[in-house]
């Protein structure tokens, strides 16, 4: 196709697309997130290919690869359009009963179809799902919908039409005043409102200005980020090219972590068909507006998600951060005034142009407007990406749409935040998800990891093990962050050796706070976080590790053994089979017995054990 | 000019001044550790905090990079700030004990205990030697490797740079390396062998330092003051 000149020639080729789209044809659609691909939604899509060929369908059905649903623990997902029914764990060998039954016929296989977690009952299509029902996709809308790799599907779905009103409409000036009015706050995890950091920008001096979309999204467990990259890389691009527009930048640069090949993939793609249509490049759309973009790829450093971090090591400098102020908006990129916004937080850009600033306050709390996207791990029934409105209270999110912990057990607390977040309890999930409560409570809303943690995590432990990410992934500059995350583990690892001082509870909450009050970035600031929050809630779980060498969810290997007990023990020998270290002695048929000494407390017995005879105790000398 | 007050004193300074050289021309004392005239302010060793704004929205931010903004309120000697001090060089000690510049900074602000397990490492990472090998030297011979608990300070693949003219400025502003202090041993890390015990109580009284010449306590009044009314 040609390059577009005007928006009118956008908005006639929208028709055109649209008028070559039939409603009412069938059309198959199989997630192609990174989760769906690692169960194999590559092959479903290549075996459904091949069927609808074999049938002689290929004309009648259309067949598309969709950006991600965030439902992947059930993937590959296959969602039959017009009458949007939802299968889900699709094998290839369903290929040919969905295209006979389902498409020729017009039946349901009820076997594939999503079996509520509670009730049990069979739900056939994908918005009655709870945990779609209960979510408000904003952001998210139209990841099911379109083809990330083509720039047709965006447009037919309204796409760039939030630049055209921008383009012919609005001042740059506007355009910030509206982003204020919408309240839209950083979804990087500081919740810095957008609006006032573009207004900095735009009065910032410089005869060049940048922007730049932070997707180095290196939190453990959470994936918001690369579905959004993944699965519509254009919304992200529409923003950036709005924001530009704003505060006077011609270039813009992708961060993008190198892990996720995914979203380089179709970034690239997107930025190449933008560019080939006119909407990347000089004149845009014959508005005099200049904007292109570069993608830059992080090399798996963690600190490179800060802002200043970031700009240096696009620079090809070492990702180290640097003190603020000066602020990027004022000295960033180059030296340059730069806008640098959240992947999340560029994608909501176009919505609130195209729907307006009044639609978008009404969404959220006071403080607090718009959708998060929230990745829901862990000890939770249906794990997945949910989006929902600011002000929702932790329960509905965690219980409505998680469905709560698995296999009966009951809900401890959750992570939020990412690993530098804190540990919210139980008894405070009436809390509303907003900046300010989650701070209040000790966490952060960081870019939104969410993990949930059951009776079977231990939270000495879990501070341990976020304490260690930190120490790795520190950048060592300042002596507070380096030292600190360090000394922060090992009296962890102490106490959870048991070999923790009662005095030592009073040395974290000292060192904790000097980190928190004296680091240079954001990471450092937060990082006593995990330790502060869990000493906070779960401190009795603590003194339980030093002083009853106790460890109630049974996970620290130093406080635990494992005995036999001889009323039950069969005498099988299973569990004598099944030691590696050869600690278990005892007779045929007549109960055995663990040699203290010698016992790693690696727990195969445990688990080999037909008679529960294996029992794990805690707590005695 | 730029209109600051820094522990009850009015100054105008340049726009360009940082707090810290602020703060050095009033003669205030604020320990530094990876801050040199000679070099571009780093903020690493987090020592010379101070902190700013009006008390009940305080912040501590490093003074060595924290440049002047008009109305800018500063105070270098709080409660907040020597904790904080006292936190860190416990931190740094406990790294690298054998430093003497370390020692008697502990010994000069009445640090007293060390609780962590002591490292003996030979390095605290300040960057003053990589700074000095690009800045001064202009040899780029040195740089930092890694991050985080695995940070070093080392020349590209750990083989001998050819851009290194063996110039000795790394050595000669290293603060942990060259002055070796003796007093640190595997029963104690902490020397304590120049600490007096003329330590300021003016923090016991009050939230701020308030010593009339900015000595805070150096002098010893407030000390014999203290001694007297104990004494009645």
């Amino acid at each position: 196709m040609n390059k577009l000149e005007s928006i009118h020639q956008l908005d006639d080729w929208r028709t055109k697309i649209l008028s070559q789209y039939d409603i009412n044809k069938i059309c198959i659609t199989v997630c192609g997130g990174s989760g769906c691909r690692a169960s194999r939604a590559q092959e479903v899509t290549e075996a459904f290919k091949k069927e609808l060929k074999e049938q002689k369908l290929s004309k009648k059905v259309d067949l598309k690869q969709t950006g991600c649903h965030g439902f992947c623990e059930h993937g590959p997902l296959v969602v039959i359009h017009p009458e949007k029914i939802f299968y889900q764990n699709i094998t290839v060998q369903d290929i040919p009963e969905i295209i006979t039954e389902t498409i020729t016929e017009g039946k349901i296989i009820e076997r594939l179809l999503y079996s509520d977690s509670i009730t049990g009952k069979k739900i056939k299509k994908e918005d009655e799902i709870p945990f779609y029902e209960n979510q408000q996709r904003i952001v998210l809308a139209n990841n099911g919908l379109i083809d990330p790799t083509s720039i047709e599907d965006y447009i037919a779905l309204g796409g760039y039409k939030s630049l055209t009103i921008t383009l012919s409409e609005l001042k740059p000036e506007e355009i910030i005043e509206i982003i204020k009015k919408s309240g839209l706050r950083g979804r990087g995890g500081a919740g810095f409102p957008t609006g006032f950091k573009w207004d900095f920008c735009k009065r910032a001096k410089g005869d060049i200005k940048y922007v730049i979309c932070n997707g180095d999204e290196g939190d453990p467990g959470a994936y918001m980020d690369r579905s959004v990259l993944e699965s519509n890389p254009h919304c992200i691009l529409e923003g950036m090219m709005i924001g530009a527009y704003a505060i006077g930048a011609t270039e813009g640069w992708f961060y993008v972590r190198h892990e996720y090949p995914l979203a380089v993939e179709h970034i690239t793609i997107a930025i190449e068909k933008a560019r080939k249509a006119g909407l990347l490049g000089k004149n845009i759309l014959g508005s005099n507006f200049d904007f292109d973009v570069k993608i830059a790829k992080g090399a798996g450093a963690f600190v490179c998600g800060e802002e200043t971090a970031l700009i240096a090591s696009i620079e090809g400098k070492r990702g180290v951060p640097r003190q603020r102020p000066p602020f990027p908006a004022q000295h960033g990129l180059f030296g340059k005034p730069t806008v640098i916004n959240n992947v999340e937080t560029w994608a909501n850009i176009p919505i609130i142009i195209e729907k307006g600033e009044d639609w978008f306050a009404e969404i959220g709390t006071k403080t607090s407007k718009g959708t998060k996207i929230f990745s829901l791990v862990g000890k939770v029934k249906n794990s997945g990406l949910v989006e929902v409105p600011m002000g929702v209270s932790l329960n509905k999110v965690i219980f409505d749409i998680g469905g709560g912990a698995p296999e009966g057990k009951s809900v401890k607390a959750i992570q939020i935040g990412g690993p530098s977040g804190g540990c919210i309890p139980a008894e405070l999930f009436h809390l509303p998800i907003d900046y300010e409560s989650l701070i209040d409570a000790g966490a952060i809303m960081g870019s939104g990891g969410l993990i949930v943690m059951d009776e079977s995590t231990c939270m000495v432990d879990i501070a341990r093990y976020f304490t260690d990410f930190l120490q790795n992934e520190s950048c060592g500059k300042c002596s507070s962050c380096r030292e600190g995350t360090q000394r922060m583990y090992e009296i962890l690892t102490d106490i959870i050796e048991g070999q923790g001082k009662e005095e030592d509870l009073e040395l974290l909450k000292e060192l904790g706070k000097v980190v928190r009050m004296t680091s240079m970035c954001g990471l450092g600031q937060t990082s006593a976080n995990p330790v502060l929050s869990t000493l906070k809630y779960f401190q009795d779980e603590y003194i339980e590790h030093i002083k009853e060498k106790k460890c109630r969810a049974g996970v620290c290997k130093a406080l635990i053994r494992y005995k036999i007990d001889p009323e039950k023990c069969t005498g099988c020998a299973l569990c004598k089979k099944s030691c590696p270290q050869e600690t278990i002695t005892g007779k045929s048929k007549q109960p055995h017995s663990i040699i203290q000494e010698k016992c790693i407390k690696c727990g195969i017995c445990y688990d080999s054990c037909k008679f529960k005879a294996i029992v794990k105790t805690t707590g005695e000398a | 000019m730029t209109k600051i007050r820094i522990d009850g004193i009015q100054f105008k300074a340049s726009e360009q001044a940082t707090i810290l050289e602020v703060a050095n021309f009033l003669g205030l004392d604020i320990p530094t550790l990876c801050y040199n005239e000679g070099l571009s302010p780093w903020g690493g060793c987090r020592l010379c905090v101070v902190e700013i704004g009006p008390p009940d929205k305080s912040r501590l931010v490093t003074s060595c990079t924290y440049l002047i903004e008009d109305g800018l309120i500063v105070r270098t000697g709080t409660k907040k700030i020597i904790f904080a001090r006292k936190m860190i060089l416990e931190l740094l000690i406990a790294q690298c004990p054998t430093s003497k510049v370390l020692q008697d900074m502990a010994s000069k602000m009445g640090l007293k205990k060390i609780r962590f397990k002591p490292k003996w490492e030979k390095c605290i990472y300040c960057g003053l030697c990589v700074r000095m090998c690009e800045e001064q030297m202009m040899a780029n011979a040195i740089g930092f490797i890694n991050r985080g608990n695995q940070l070093k300070i080392s020349t590209p693949f750990n083989k001998t740079s050819d851009l290194c003219r063996r110039c000795g400025g790394c050595i000669y502003i290293c603060p942990a390396c060259t002055l070796r202090c003796e007093g640190a041993n595997p029963s104690s890390a902490l020397c304590n062998g120049c600490c007096n015990e003329l330590q300021p109580t003016c923090l016991e009284l009050n939230e701020n330092y308030n010593c009339w010449m900015g000595l805070k306590g150096e002098c010893g009044t407030c000390v014999k003051i203290k001694e007297k009314k104990e004494v009645i």
